[in-house]
């Protein structure tokens, strides 16, 4: 397909990437591309300019601090999770990029642009606000940090503003953790889906069922279910799931990746 | 905008719109036609290259973004006429019905036995799990990689 006429930039710094968005209202920072590019040739989006983000290596890489912090780059690819030691320090985080597609788009496909495209069907931005994670933001204001329940603003709309760029999610250490979800074909899109974590209480986050991931909190893991029942979810009906169905599939897989994480030490 | 890719080996020098996917600039401006579109939504990776030693769904990538890259597709693998043994492995297990899958299929197990070349079952399909064939002749695409694989 070809795409409408684009400017093209390749910025070598934050500073200039942050200059060009800002300049720009029609400017669109560019992270794999593995949705974005698709966006563009079905014309849903058709920025004026691209703002390349793949020549800033300060988005790029994973930290693993002595608190057991994790610090995960922006423009860290999903393969380079899966790859990194350091990673393993939140194991969910791996295990669930490691069902993100395919081959192909793991290794192009970055987590900063799985959270900022905030597709509701997307795997990371549930799991983020199940593990607490934040989201430090950069205009040319300076910097902010904003946590994951508070980032994901509406279908495809985040706390990223026009002119800023997400620089990297820190996550706190935990092992306590569990995904469950239910796809299109073996780790195809998401039908529904759902990220708990364990720190004392049980906190889920269910994807797909609402604009943004719907956060749940319980006393244990067995009371999880009765505690999406009370959220009285009422989630969109498409040609894969009705409503009353993907409602159903929710409170399963809740109580799925609420055990799970339970179940770990 | 000018790029400069290398291409199976050969460097390339051309003057590319923002807007040109690397597939269209392969297969149009360099006329290397190996590579295929199947889908152009990122599905089916009949467009499946090797950029900078990374399997990448060509049709998902701008062709500005190679400038500076080293790319391989099909064509590349054949040296001198030779076929690898991933490709005669193909035409052994009689891995290609229409063939068009092929060229993508090609590059993901190419880029997978590099990594790993004593894949498990598991494995082999899991790195063909961005390859659709219409034909459905998994099977036998499944045998001809297991084959090669030590």
């Amino acid at each position: 397909m070809l795409l409408r006429e684009v400017e093209y930039a390749k910025p070598a710094s934050v500073a200039e990437a942050l200059a060009l968005l800002a300049a720009n209202d029609g400017a669109r920072a560019l992270a794999g591309g593995q949705t974005l590019i698709n966006v563009m040739k079905a014309r849903a989006a058709s920025p004026d300019m691209l703002v390349d983000l793949n020549g800033l290596d300060k988005l790029k890489g994973i930290e693993l601090g002595a608190d057991g912090t994790l610090t995960v780059g922006a423009m860290t690819t999903y393969t380079e999770v899966l790859a990194s030691a350091e990673a393993r320090a939140r194991p969910i985080l791996g295990e669930v990029c490691a069902t993100i597609a395919d081959v192909q788009v793991r290794n192009r496909g970055t987590i900063g642009g799985n959270v900022c495209s905030n597709d509701p069907t997307n795997h990371l931005p549930p799991l983020m606000c199940a593990i607490g994670a934040q989201m430090t933001i950069a205009s040319a204001e300076g910097e902010r940090t904003v946590p994951a329940s508070d980032f994901f603003l509406g279908v495809y709309m985040t706390a990223v503003g026009q002119g800023e760029l997400l620089l990297r999610i820190t996550i706190p250490a935990g092992k306590r953790d569990g995904f469950a979800a239910v796809t299109l074909g073996a780790e195809g899109t998401c039908i529904a889906n759902a990220a708990a974590s364990v720190n004392g209480d049980v906190r889920v986050a269910l994807g797909c069922v609402d604009a943004v991931p719907v956060l749940i909190e319980a006393a244990s893991a067995d009371e999880v279910g009765d505690a999406v029942d009370r959220a009285g979810l009422q989630p969109p009906s498409d040609v894969h799931a009705s409503s009353e169905y993907r409602a159903h599939l929710a409170k399963v897989l809740a109580v799925r990746a609420a055990h799970e994480a339970a179940g770990r030490s | 905008m000018d790029v400069t890719v290398t291409v199976n080996g050969v460097e390339y020098e051309r003057d590319v719109e923002p807007r040109k996917l690397l597939v269209h600039f392969i297969r149009d401006d360099l006329d290397l036609t190996g590579s295929h579109i199947g889908c152009d939504t990122g599905n089916c990776g009949a467009c499946s290259m090797i950029v900078n030693g990374q399997l990448v769904k060509s049709c998902m990538m701008l062709a500005v973004q190679a400038n500076g890259a080293t790319v391989e597709t099909v064509e590349g693998l054949a040296e001198d006429g030779e076929l690898t043994a991933l490709q005669q492995s193909f035409s052994d297990h009689h891995a290609l019905q229409c063939g068009y899958c092929t060229p993508g299929m090609l590059m993901s197990a190419t880029a997978l036995l590099r990594e790993n070349s004593s894949p498990s079952d598991e494995e082999i399909k899991k790195a063909l799990q961005g390859n659709i064939c219409r034909c459905t002749g998994y099977w036998n695409i499944f045998e001809a990689v297991k084959a090669v694989a030590k």
